[in-house]
């Protein structure tokens, strides 16, 4: 009996597993299907760029030129070993630019702006906000949903672009202003070497994705929550980890097709 | 010819995970009326009233609103159906991101193509009849409960709707609250020349201020009459609930085992 019954418990959780996938891309489709409304009264959307957008803006910030001093500290010392320290700048760049910048915004991101919206989405409906605005005639996913989600998939690269900005600012303080690498020749051979198309593009088509999947994961999350303290704090801590998880697997994914043999 | 009866139920049949919610319900809800649903918690009121909004579909008969029958309604028609409804919450279901103004509005801009001076003058109007002009830049997060539920009470009547449905209205208001949420129902349902259905447990404000009340317990109707009818009602379920009985037709004790074995005396 016990090996039957743990037979069936494992059944019942990859039915369940499989049975929420299903319902978390009914969700997506319903979302893109009532978009419509979140353009045409675009003001929805940029109140919900400033929430998860601007209020990621010092997390971001703060992260983004920690993480590019670091890069330039540890690259220096690497490169010095080949006596290629004035690669320094296309080092920090290419790193920044093709990996860290999408994934480490998009892992704040997902930290910040995704659990807050899980949280918010999640209380909302613990306090029949949903329900009522269902009740008043107003569809919950095109007046909650869709803002937040376009909101998330437009903030995304742009939180991205300037976690690189910032990185490779901190890579110059690091390796140009404070272990004195030749300025020139940090900046010159990022130019040379940083492709507009193959690094700077895929980049952002990384942050692109690695946004919808994360605005998409918090939004179902809050809207799936069950309606009670315990349920909303398990949704939130459901988005930071299946986000993350996902981040990072696809980010293997879309760099195993971008840069394959480049 | 008197107009039909707004609401209609007929033989509302409801199960939830196999355990029978609502069995074989009938009910009329004349319009111009205030009419209460009655009973314990948990016998089925805010689920029969969650049919009448269209949110649940029932297992056999049906609900018919305006001449509609409300679970074969498209989303569209039924969206069409809920303009002419508004629904107070238990709790007010404000939402917390917008101030006191920005609620009442809501629908007014979610449906309607008003400018902006006429939604101000409309919202100004509602705040007043609930007595909260003054509060309109408040947040709801700086109301107390009464205010909340005012605030609701006004959003919700923001459309003139035909059916006002309330969810437990005086449920957590201190006594002034309770008093004025329940004139409010009442001088706003006689305002709008609406139908209002109140389902509540809280007995003596509601008698005051409702026409016909309808009793459940255990997914049926157990009674149902005039306030002054149901005062005088000698029936045991309809004296226990209208006098606070502790035992009665619904027993003190929740069913168990033998009170001897679980005190594991012998026999």
């Amino acid at each position: 009996m016990t090996v039957i019954n743990t037979i069936r418990g494992i059944g019942h959780r990859i039915i369940n597993a499989v049975w929420r996938i299903g319902v978390a891309a009914r969700f997506f489709f319903l979302t893109l299907l009532y978009s419509g409304n979140s353009f045409r009264r675009f003001h929805l959307i940029i109140k919900e760029l400033f929430s998860s957008g601007v209020m990621s803006l010092i997390i971001i910030i703060v992260a983004g030129l920690f993480v590019g001093m670091v890069l330039g500290l540890q690259g220096y010392e690497t490169l010095k070993r080949y006596g290629s320290e004035s690669a320094l700048g296309v080092m920090v760049a290419l790193g920044l630019v093709r990996e860290l910048g999408p994934v480490m915004a998009a892992l704040l991101f997902a930290s910040r702006a995704g659990s807050a919206m899980t949280a918010e989405i999640g209380l909302m409906k613990a306090t029949e906000q949903i329900s009522a605005m269902e009740m008043m005639a107003v569809n919950p996913i095109a007046r909650i949903v869709a803002p937040r989600f376009w909101a998330g998939v437009i903030s995304m690269p742009l939180l991205a672009a300037l976690f690189s900005a910032v990185g490779i600012f901190g890579g110059y303080l690091v390796g140009v202003v404070q272990i004195g690498v030749d300025e020139g020749s940090f900046w010159s051979q990022m130019q040379a070497a940083v492709d507009f198309r193959e690094d700077i593009l895929n980049g952002v088509i990384k942050s692109l994705v690695f946004g919808t999947v994360v605005t998409l994961i918090a939004l179902f999350e809050g809207f799936d929550a069950p309606p009670t303290a315990e349920g909303v704090s398990g949704a939130t801590t459901r988005t930071v980890v299946t986000s993350s998880l996902a981040i990072l697997m696809l980010d293997f994914v879309l760099t195993a097709i971008m840069f394959r043999g480049a | 010819m008197p107009l039909p009866a707004l609401v209609e139920i007929r033989d509302l049949n409801f199960t939830y995970d196999k355990r029978p919610v609502l069995q074989g319900i009938n009910m009329t809800f004349p319009r111009g009326k205030l009419v209460a649903i009655m009973g314990l918690s948990g016998c089925g009121k805010t689920t029969l009233l969650r049919h009448i909004g269209g949110a649940l579909k029932p297992n056999r008969g049906h609900v018919r609103m305006d001449g509609q029958i409300m679970h074969e309604l498209s989303q569209a028609g039924l969206y069409a159906m809920r303009r002419k409804m508004g629904m107070l919450f238990q709790f007010g279901a404000l939402f917390t991101d917008m101030s006191v103004y920005d609620n009442v509005a809501f629908q007014m801009r979610e449906h309607t193509d008003l400018p902006e001076d006429i939604i101000h003058s409309l919202v100004i109007m509602k705040l007043n009849a609930v007595g909260l002009r003054g509060a309109q830049n408040m947040m709801p997060s700086e109301l107390s409960g009464g205010m909340a539920r005012r605030v609701a009470l006004a959003r919700t009547v923001a459309l003139d709707p035909m059916l006002i449905m309330y969810d437990e209205p005086f449920a957590g208001l201190d006594p002034i609250s309770l008093s004025v949420i329940g004139d409010l129902i009442r001088r706003l349902n006689d305002a709008l020349g609406a139908t209002s259905i109140i389902v509540t447990h809280d007995i003596q404000e509601s008698l005051k201020i409702v026409d016909y009340v309808y009793f459940m317990a255990n997914g049926v109707i157990v009674a149902e009459g005039t306030p002054d009818e149901l005062r005088a009602s000698d029936t045991d379920f309809v004296r226990q609930f209208m006098h606070g009985e502790m035992d009665g037709p619904v027993p003190f004790h929740y069913p168990g085992a033998d009170y001897r074995l679980d005190l594991n005396l012998r026999a």
